[in-house]
């Protein structure tokens, strides 16, 4: 076992990724964004120049390009940068790798992963803020991983740079200085199985990504006022593993869904609205949503605190949760 | 004019030519008695796909667009499972999954058809970087329109392949050109500022050609120096292939304006009427071809007459083999989303 | 004075009718003055010219952004999206650029745009020809999101989109484009924001969008045969969603399903449940139930296209699902 940071992990996963499979090629640099952490990634970079690629900024382009090139039998780690410039690529990521599969009748495969890093990062603003990865959920074809720490990161990479299906791998710049105990003959981690990252009696909070650390900020609160939290990391979106989650609120009979992307069809809903149709009768108080305000996001510190899920807004909901019994 | 070939290989480029043109043909008229939704033809450029195509070895990778069908059958897809999957059967080459728009068939190097206009430049490209990068001798090849070069995708990707100097071959058809006669601005039209195509590639520095689309020898040899170039690490090669629009093209939905082909009209100019003249004399390249071909003497009247009719009982026999297949069992919707997940 | 009129052609008489109206409102998009592909701007080239009525090529990117400057610029854009998955294209103008304008300026600057889009299933186009994407939509805030289903709605909400000062995104269904329906140019706009209530039923809430309401008045009919009464709402917007009438008639009848021809997963059906989940829980005496598209692409075979789009019967079997559970 050893301490490692989130950034380092990153780092982890590409070099094993690179080292594991010959057909691994990194295009793009910004896995670790503009944060100091960078000059670990730009080491990778140097060792490895043959199997790396910066492009221009064209990221519908070059993203397509992954496509391709992942037909033609390399396996592409594509960096987006910040998440909201996937938009300039959806189209490729959306209507084509999506797609491609299912179109040929299984003829073909597009095994690339995707990346990037989202959501509220401390004075992104509007168009640097995004966490597109709802949208993505909604368009079948595409897998989707959250890890939210260090040991789950590696893991989860080396099952997506082996899957011949088109994987996003969604990443939080805030998530770079976090720590957490990696194995040293650490193991793929299979999709589709989440992990409870505390357990709890009272409340089910979902959470994934940089919510996760929140969540269990909150949950050390709670705890001391007497609230018993249980918080389920998927780990994986798509697939997701339902069991848990109703597992979970068939023992706590709440649950609570923490959320960076805006409310308004984020995960949340779709985990709510999963839940409300899977759990209806475990539920013994409404379902409730902290996900980020339906606005822009803005610049200026409070505002921007404002719009985002804080550790407050969490504790405050499961306050409101557990004090709320059904019948009334 | 006729390119440097053996007789039995310009004699293999009028079969294709010609299924390609009867497999058209068909599937209009089949589309005059039932709904067979959205589709477009590729009468008038066969002349441009077939031969150039030809020169392609197996692992050579083509990313083509919704005018797709020409393409397939130039590398030698089957009648007979491209109508089925044009008709969504379950013997369709992607079990009814894509129809005509995304009519894909590995087997014959057509990993996926983007109805996206320009979609398939980016993933063309990246396949040239995927074979360079596997130190492949292989080649990609975009099958691209002149309208996809109004897309912001064509300027990001000929830029990274100019950059890298992927073995890429982009073949530009461009069926938006006037003819002797017609009227300017045909639907659907291309709106494009530049007034020379190969322009927007040689700016990048890529090396370009204009040819005549109809000219088989051109398009032979334009394509035969790309494919030498890109297999020998020297960078793509933008050609625009010039074709003019086939008048049975230019209403939304593909009417046989021109009626079924009548190959004896390459050597019996008293069958042209007054009527669409232009076309049939100069402006449809399968007959402009067989003119060529007759003009050689190895080549006769007969021989052709033979072929046409292999060309479209083979043809024929495939759209039969369409009409009779079943549709997908409906669970099948449900698979191929991911691959090796179990489903 | 009302006219029985085809969907698409309640739309090119508000086109026109706005366009006379008012001289800011300006169409743009790939070959709109020869009509379109479907014939939604047909005949508007001749009378407002082409300084009004322009052809774009084919960059959706670069017409969006255009639209975004033209609206900034003080004039009222009506950009025209050929198919719903082309607005993939032009994701980064739509949701950085033009959904953001107001907010980022404090409201300095106004971005009154139109953006219709074209979609749906049917006419085995295929997956990339076929999606319905307001659940994108409807997760941007910046953007108002409306859905048509009826000819009178169609006419009534371009109006208010196009007079709206927001950016407006109007989701058209080919499906619906050749539907007959009543319609009177001189009532006043379809208000943004508002469902209406298709169907007056005590046992169950159905709420549907786009060409799902007919559906739903179909599945309603029948089990109106069984004596079962289902309140049909047609939510009609999506952005924002009518909550109240919702709340209100869920309140009444207790249970929920909501129908939609997109894909369920973290679909517009996710975040109305969601919702009602949240606010008028304890009302619920069974679980909603969501109908809609499968997590697969569209296919192109039409026989697998029928199976993909939810039909009445599938409507039927929901509501029987929440009746089931006491």
């Amino acid at each position: 076992m050893r301490k490692m940071l989130y950034a380092e992990a990153v780092v982890e996963a590409l070099r094993r990724s690179v080292q594991g499979d010959d057909r691994v090629h990194l295009m793009g640099q910004y896995f670790l964004g503009l944060t100091p952490h960078r000059t670990m990634v730009g080491d990778l970079f140097r060792q490895y120049p043959d199997r790396v690629y910066f492009p221009p900024i064209a990221e519908l382009g070059y993203v397509g390009a992954g496509i391709g090139a992942a037909i033609a039998g390399l396996r592409p780690i594509v960096d987006c940068a910040t998440a909201s410039f996937t938009f300039q690529a959806f189209a490729q990521i959306l209507n084509e790798a999506a797609n491609i599969h299912y179109m040929s009748g299984g003829q073909t495969s597009v095994p690339m992963v995707i990346h990037y890093n989202h959501g509220v990062r401390g004075g992104g603003a509007a168009q640097h803020s995004h966490s597109p990865q709802a949208m993505m959920w909604n368009t079948p074809g595409l897998e989707i991983v959250t890890p939210s720490n260090p040991a789950d990161l590696i893991g989860l990479v080396l099952t997506a740079v082996a899957s011949d299906n088109p994987t996003i791998w969604v990443d939080h710049v805030r998530l770079f200085d976090t720590e957490g105990e990696v194995p040293e003959d650490i193991e793929p981690i299979p999709f589709g199985r989440g992990s409870i990252r505390r357990e709890g009696t009272d409340l089910t909070v979902f959470a994934s990504s940089w919510m996760v650390h929140r969540s269990l900020e909150a949950a050390q609160i709670l705890a001391t006022e007497g609230i018993s939290v249980e918080i389920i990391d998927p780990r994986t979106l798509v697939p997701l593993d339902e069991e848990m989650i109703l597992r979970s609120v068939a023992k706590t009979g709440r649950l609570l869904v923490v959320d960076e992307c805006h409310l308004r069809c984020g995960i949340g809903s779709e985990i709510a609205a999963t839940v409300a149709e899977h759990a209806h009768s475990d539920l013994v108080a409404p379902i409730r949503r902290v996900a980020t305000l339906d606005v822009p996001v803005p610049f200026s510190p409070p505002l921007e605190e404002y719009v985002e899920p804080t550790t407050a807004k969490i504790v405050d909901a499961a306050r409101s949760l557990t004090g709320v019994q059904s019948g009334d | 004019m006729l390119p440097d070939l053996e007789p039995d290989a310009l004699v293999a480029l009028l079969e294709r030519m010609i299924v390609a043109r009867r497999f058209e043909e068909e599937l209009i008229e089949l589309a005059g008695d039932r709904d067979i939704g959205h589709f477009h033809v590729y009468i008038g450029q066969e002349s441009t796909g077939i031969p150039a195509l030809s020169l392609l070895e197996p692992g050579d990778l083509s990313f083509t667009n919704h005018r797709n069908h020409g393409h397939l059958i130039a590398r030698g897809a089957e009648p007979g499972p491209m109508y089925a999957e044009i008709l969504g059967r379950a013997t369709g080459y992607c079990q009814g999954k894509g129809g005509t728009l995304h009519l894909a068939s590995a087997e014959h190097g057509f990993p996926t058809t983007s109805s996206a206009t320009g979609g398939c430049i980016p993933p063309a490209v990246g396949a040239g970087m995927g074979f360079q990068r596997l130190g492949s001798n292989r080649v990609s090849v975009c099958l691209m329109g002149d309208g996809a070069l109004e897309e912001g995708a064509w300027h990001e990707s000929a830029n990274i392949a100019a950059m890298e100097q992927l073995p890429v071959i982009f073949l530009c058809e461009n069926n938006s050109l006037e003819a002797l006669g017609q009227r300017a601005g045909e639907y659907p039209s291309s709106t494009m500022a530049a007034t020379e195509l190969t322009d927007l590639a040689s700016v990048f520095g890529i090396e370009s050609v204009a040819i005549d689309g109809l000219d088989v020898r051109a398009v032979h040899e334009a394509m035969a120096r790309a494919v030498h170039r890109a297999r020998n690490g020297e960078g793509p090669t933008f050609i625009e292939a010039r074709t003019v629009r086939w008048p049975g093209n230019r209403p939304i939905w593909p009417e046989l304006a021109t009626g079924k082909t009548d190959l004896s009209m390459a050597w019996d100019i008293s069958l042209i009427g007054a009527d669409h003249a232009s076309w049939y004399r100069e402006l449809d390249g399968l007959l402009g071809f067989t003119r060529e071909l007759l003009t050689v003497g190895f080549f006769s009247r007969d021989i052709v007459i033979d072929i046409d009719e292999l060309a479209t009982e083979r043809v024929r026999e495939g759209l039969s083999f369409a009409l009779g297949s079943p549709y997908p069992e409906p669970e099948e919707a449900l698979k191929h989303v991911f691959a090796s997940r179990g489903n | 004075m009302a006219e029985t009129v085809r969907f698409i052609d309640a739309i090119s008489s508000v086109l026109r009718r706005e366009m006379e109206r008012d001289d800011d409102v300006l169409i743009l998009g790939e070959d709109v003055s020869y009509g379109g592909p479907f014939g939604a701007t047909a005949g508007l080239s001749q009378s407002f010219g082409s300084t009004r009525i322009i052809d774009t090529p084919i960059s959706e990117g670069a017409v969006m952004g255009l639209a975004v400057g033209a609206a900034l610029s003080g004039h009222r854009p009506v950009v025209e999206v050929m198919f719903a998955d082309f607005v993939t294209l032009a994701m980064d103008q739509l949701v950085n650029h033009a959904a953001k304008f107001r907010y980022m300026t404090d409201g300095q600057l106004s971005v009154p745009m139109t953006i219709r889009v074209q979609g749906g299933v049917g006419g085995s186009y295929g997956s990339q020809h076929s999606q319905s994407l307001e659940a994108w939509f409807l997760h941007v805030p910046g953007l108002k999101v409306v859905t048509p289903s009826s000819v009178k709605d169609a006419a009534g909400l371009l109006a208010s989109a196009i007079r709206d000062d927001d950016p407006v995104v109007y989701l058209e269904h080919r499906g619906l484009y050749w539907t007959k329906g009543l319609v009177d140019l001189d009532d006043a706009p379809t208000p943004i924001g508002s469902a209406a209530v298709a169907r007056s039923g005590s046992d169950v809430t159905v709420v549907a969008v786009s060409r799902m309401v007919d559906v739903a008045l179909l599945a309603s009919q029948k089990l109106a045969l069984d004596g079962i009464e289902v309140e049909v709402l047609d939510l009609r917007s999506v952005a924002p969603i009518d909550w109240a009438t919702i709340d209100e008639s869920v309140r009444r009848t207790r249970r929920l399903v909501v129908v939609h021809e997109a894909v369920v997963t973290g679909g517009l059906g996710a975040e109305l449940v969601a919702g009602v989940s949240a606010t008028a829980f304890e009302a619920l005496i069974s679980p909603a139930v969501r109908v809609g598209g499968p997590s697969t692409p569209v296919p192109a075979s039409p026989f697998l296209e029928r199976l993909y789009t939810p039909d009445a019967e599938d409507v039927i079997a929901a509501v029987l699902e929440t009746l089931s559970e006491l």
